[in-house]
């Protein structure tokens, strides 16, 4: 029991993160139909923002409280973040709408393998780590054994929470969402009512960047090791998330996040730790071919 | 350097009289926007310390560069960028008119590409030596015409039935591990295990091909992806059969007819009575793999005019008014994926023999991004577009590692072939930008009613089936 529900723990909050990055994916494939290829190396690049600007702060003022470095970090890194993924969807998305439907996927290809290139030129090819930021956490008794929530394991899940229900508040309620929601449905008539549809689209991969940095800062607490090579895997499960919420609804997107963690997690716990990539590439395959509107998603009607 | 370049090429607005405050501020806003990009990612190296953990090496010297670039290439393109724009376009347009009247004879130019491909082996000799040539007909070459025959292969699947397959590299490792395996196990020779390594490769192309029947577009893509991937990861798990990530070697090269390509006296070279040298296996393979990738043009351009290859080309223009018509959209889709994947089969025995040893890192998602890539830029369809791709992308990233001039212009410690991928993935977004149709996006049609003419890349709508 105890083993169950520590593993379970796990999977949430490997899940929040994987929710987190899928909401970029989700956003992005929602407004303008495209799968935006390179949102898992702007993963990767965010926790190296983070990484980096992580020990500037620490160097220059020492001692200073971990909360408040953390949020200076957090902010740094989702400002920086959102400021690559704009000039992304400027430079190699925008001269494409319009074109036919698999250009911006190949330029998005092109992206990621360039992003993860310069990355790895300009960093260097090995794993970075820093010593670990944040120890500790509750030992809770159950039945014969413990389980351990870790601080950085309640940080993350509290974390994800709070911003979900922020951006959640930002898409419903403000007008910004309202633009998104109406592009969504009909980029035309949006345009032809006035709403700007270039800024509207900028902004939806900018709080997709921003998100996606949150869970970078997240994934440097959680692990604090990361390659340049980090952004492949985790950017392929995201997106299974997103699929298997439903592409397009944003609370999808966090629930096939935890799903995709638990399963993630319990696979390598009862089963083996080598196939946990193997069991999420399966889920992905599964779910597009036989639920390709996910569990929230709206059924793709087809007009002939 | 390379992020402030791509921005710096971006939407111009053609001015007749420069505004040179407006120009100024233009340019300086994107230098302050590429030291946003720069600030900690390029500014800051992070470097593993034994003993403090990590720390920062500044390197403000570097972004200052980056930055002087990103400006002064900006305020160069909006000064000079109209008139460059209506020269290259002046200048096209004198190369096509220059070139109308040889337009007729171009069927003799095929035949003097094919003579000068039957004759590169030699000429490289010729003009490098023999020491000189084992690189340009290995490295060049062979590589060159490996990556043209998997383009063409791909080019079934996504160019004439319009089917966008991300995982394609599974099938050319198939043909590498089947190979691999019946040989190493069961002693068969390579000529036994190529066409194995077809059948394998084609049964598995139905197998994948199957379930992903019903989807499309992007989700199709993303779904051979997870197959892909799913083929690697099993590679490097089942140790037992495939002894996992340290691959498998002393697989049997290629010989000629039973003549091995040695020393002994059995060899090629002693039974011809010539002097030993390594150059006959490097004459050998690339002469095999020349082959390899004529036949793959030569079936496709024969599948083109038969009706199944009709059917193709119907299923990407549109897969609905062709199931009206009464095709068979499933036979029609798996015979692409078989036939696709048995040329990437075919390619992946002749790697296998090649180098004689394999790997699962030959076989990761990066290749089906080049290979992808190579029928994109080429213009989806064209077999002449695909071959010219694949020499500029694969050609071209190989001569990074010939300019060591440049280290004389940034210091010894500058490894050109460290950008290989990042001018990849840079060429990659320019071309989509440049010109998403590929560089021949001009095609003959199939078949014609009255009189045959080029069609424009904007007239035909693939990649939505």
């Amino acid at each position: 029991m105890d083993y169950f529900l520590q593993q379970l723990v796990n999977g949430l909050t490997l899940g929040s993160v994987y929710g987190l990055i899928a909401i970029g994916y989700t956003m992005v494939y929602g407004i303008i139909g495209m799968i935006n290829f390179a949102h898992g190396d702007v993963f990767m690049l965010s926790v190296f923002i983070a990484l980096i600007v992580f020990v500037l702060i620490s160097s220059l003022v020492g001692g200073l409280a971990i909360a408040l470095a953390l949020i200076i970090v957090l902010v740094c890194a989702m400002a920086l973040t959102a400021l690559w993924s704009w000039a992304i969807e400027r430079v190699a998305y925008r001269p494409l709408r319009g074109s036919f439907r698999l250009a911006p996927l190949i330029s998005a290809i092109g992206m990621s393998i360039f992003l993860v290139n310069f990355v790895q030129l300009v960093q260097g090819p090995r794993n970075k780590s820093l010593p670990p930021i944040m120890d500790g956490g509750f030992v809770i008794p159950v039945g014969s054994g413990n389980i351990t929530l870790a601080y950085k394991q309640i940080l993350i899940i509290l974390t994800t929470a709070v911003l979900l229900a922020a951006f959640w508040f930002v898409v419903q309620k403000t007008s910004l969402g309202r633009a998104q929601r109406a592009c969504e449905q009909d980029r035309k008539m949006a345009s032809l009512l006035g709403i700007d549809v270039d800024r509207t689209i900028s902004l939806t991969f900018v709080m997709g960047a921003a998100l996606a940095a949150v869970a970078g800062v997240l994934f440097m607490v959680q692990y604090g090791v990361v390659n340049f090579s980090d952004g492949f895997v985790p950017g392929i499960k995201a997106f299974t998330a997103a699929v298997l919420g439903g592409i397009g609804s944003l609370p999808g997107a966090v629930i096939g996040g935890l799903l995709i963690g638990l399963i993630e997690v319990f696979w390598s716990a009862y089963f083996s730790i080598d196939y946990k990539d193997v069991a999420a590439f399966s889920i992905l395959a599964v779910t597009l071919i036989f639920m390709p509107s996910g569990l929230l998603g709206k059924p793709d009607v087809e007009k002939v | 350097m390379a992020q402030s370049e791509d921005i710096g090429g971006v939407a111009a607005e053609p001015s007749a009289s420069l505004d040179w405050p407006k120009a100024l501020r233009d340019a300086g806003l994107l230098a302050l926007f590429t030291l946003g990009l720069s600030f900690p990612i390029l500014a800051f190296r992070t470097r593993q310390d034994l003993t403090q953990g990590l720390v920062l090496d500044p390197r403000w010297g570097l972004v200052a560069t980056v930055v002087a670039i990103a400006f002064f290439a900006r305020l160069g393109w909006l000064v000079f960028g109209g008139a460059l724009t209506r020269g290259a376009a002046a200048g096209a347009a004198r190369v096509s008119r220059a070139l109308a009247p040889v337009k007729p004879y171009a069927w003799i130019f095929r035949y003097i590409v094919l003579a000068l491909l039957a004759a590169y082996p030699f000429l490289a000799v010729l003009f490098t030596g023999t020491g000189g040539a084992l690189k340009w007909i290995d490295n060049f070459g062979i590589q060159i015409l490996i990556y043209v025959m998997l383009g063409w292969g791909l080019n079934i699947v996504v160019g004439l039935a319009g089917l966008l397959d991300l995982g394609y590299v599974a099938f050319y490792a198939v043909g590498a591990y089947s190979t691999a395996l019946l040989s190493t196990h069961f002693g068969f020779s390579f000529w036994i295990c190529l066409p194995l390594a077809g059948i394998f490769a084609a049964f598995w192309g139905i197998m994948l091909g199957f379930p992903v029947l019903r989807l499309r577009g992007d989700y199709l893509a993303i779904v051979t992806l997870a197959f892909g991937e799913i083929i690697r990861l099993v590679i490097i798990n089942w140790v037992e059969l495939t002894n996992g990530a340290s691959g498998i070697s002393g697989i049997p090269r290629p010989t000629f007819f039973g003549l091995p390509f040695n020393a002994s006296d059995e060899g090629f070279a002693a039974f011809f009575g010539l002097q030993f040298t390594p150059l006959h296996r490097l004459f050998f393979l690339f002469y095999l793999i020349l082959a390899l990738a004529l036949l793959t043009n030569w079936v496709t351009v024969r599948l083109r005019r038969l009706p199944i290859g009709r059917a193709w080309e119907a299923l990407r223009e549109d897969e609905i008014a062709c199931r009206s018509l009464g095709i068979d959209t499933v036979i029609t889709k798996l015979t692409a994926f078989s036939i696709g994947a048995m040329f990437g089969g075919f390619a992946g025995a002749f790697f296998a023999a090649r180098l004689g040893f394999i790997s699962p890192k030959s076989f990761e998602f990066m290749e089906s991004a080049v290979i992808l890539s190579i029928v994109v830029l080429g213009g989806m369809g064209s077999q002449i577009g695909v071959a010219i791709a694949a020499i500029v992308m694969i050609g071209g990233t190989e001569l990074l590692r010939e300019l060591t001039w440049l280290k004389a212009v940034f210091g010894p410690s500058f490894d050109p072939t460290q950008y290989r991928m990042l001018l990849f993935g840079m060429a990659m977004v320019a071309m989509m930008v440049w010109r998403p149709r590929g560089l021949i996006s001009n095609r003959e049609p199939s078949i014609v009613l009255h009189e045959k003419r080029a069609i424009g890349g904007d007239m035909v709508k693939e990649g939505h089936g």
